[in-house]
């Protein structure tokens, strides 16, 4: 029997609490990140060398697309989306280490992160338009419209979630499957495509984060 | 007919025909997209990202179909 892309093997207990294999993988992508950002901005310095250069073009440029979509300053989204594109860059990527399965792969995890993106949204629609603007902006071409506003903040947070977990997910099941099918070798094309697909994965999943979330801050500026 | 080949045979039915109109729909708009880059090469940035955009919304109803396979397939209510 194939194992099911919906369940979780739970690898051991902490307390009540059972530790599954996602989780594990995602707390060693953490502590990789974290460890990693905290070696490369140790020294920072006035004139760049080869290591700050690279770190300052990554946070550059997530920062130049984040300010093309909302069109104005991207330094208040910048932590949020930022850490949300690098984390699933090496989330979607950590899939084709071997013996290792993309977090993202499982419903959990993508599921928590449409969750923070959902609350996040909220967040910064309420600080930038106050508690009464930002819900009277859910009536707003007309009244009629406030159901269908509600319920379009759920399905698209839904569909967040299913979209990288199916994208990823489905990307493990083929390169399982030709692997059965056709043996050693054979998937290194499906490979490489996975690794495209990963990273275009995690560049929708975050712009179109930062399209809702410019969407509730709304468009008084732009 | 047995139930858990009414699911596979569901399941198939649901990916096939579901991923025929995303298909058509991001053929579409990736043509009206590279026609816009093609008149207009200054504004690629823009229109690539938007395109992105909304082949992703596009491409949700498949992801769906996917969903609902995997659901008969793996967690089948009714196949106990």
């Amino acid at each position: 029997m194939e194992s099911s892309p919906l369940a979780t093997v739970v690898l051991f207990r902490l307390g009540p609490i059972g530790i599954t294999r996602p989780v594990v993988t995602t707390w060693a992508i953490m502590a990789a990140l974290t460890l990693t950002a905290w070696l490369v901005t140790r020294r920072l310095n006035q004139s760049p060398d080869r290591r700050q250069a690279a770190i300052e073009g990554i946070v550059g440029g997530v920062a130049e697309q984040i300010a093309e979509v909302i069109r104005g300053d991207a330094r208040a989204l910048l932590p949020l989306v930022g850490t949300l594109f690098i984390f699933l860059v090496a989330a979607n990527l950590s899939g084709v280490l071997p013996g290792v399965e993309a977090p993202t792969a499982k419903l959990e995890t993508p599921a928590a992160l449409a969750v923070i993106v959902f609350f996040s949204v909220h967040y910064f629609g309420i600080r930038a338009r106050g508690l009464r603007g930002y819900l009277a902006s859910f009536a707003k071409p007309k009244l009629i419209m406030l159901p269908l506003n509600v319920l379009s903040e759920i399905t698209r947070t839904f569909s967040l979630m299913v979209r990288l977990f199916g994208n990823v997910m489905s990307g493990e099941f083929i390169i399982a499957l030709v692997m059965a099918l056709a043996g050693l070798f054979v998937p290194i094309p499906f490979m490489a495509l996975e690794i495209l697909l990963g990273l275009v994965q995690a560049y929708i999943f975050t712009v179109l984060a930062t399209v809702f979330i410019s969407a509730a801050i709304g468009d008084e500026r732009g | 007919m047995d139930l858990k080949l009414i699911s596979i045979i569901a399941a198939a039915l649901a990916v096939s025909f579901g991923a025929i109109g995303p298909a058509l729909a991001e053929g579409r708009s990736i043509a009206a997209a590279m026609d816009a880059i093609a008149r207009q090469p200054e504004a690629a940035g823009t229109i690539s990202r938007t395109l992105f955009v909304g082949l992703a919304m596009i491409e949700t109803t498949a992801i769906y179909c996917l969903v609902i396979a995997l659901l008969l397939l793996f967690a089948n209510p009714y196949a106990g």
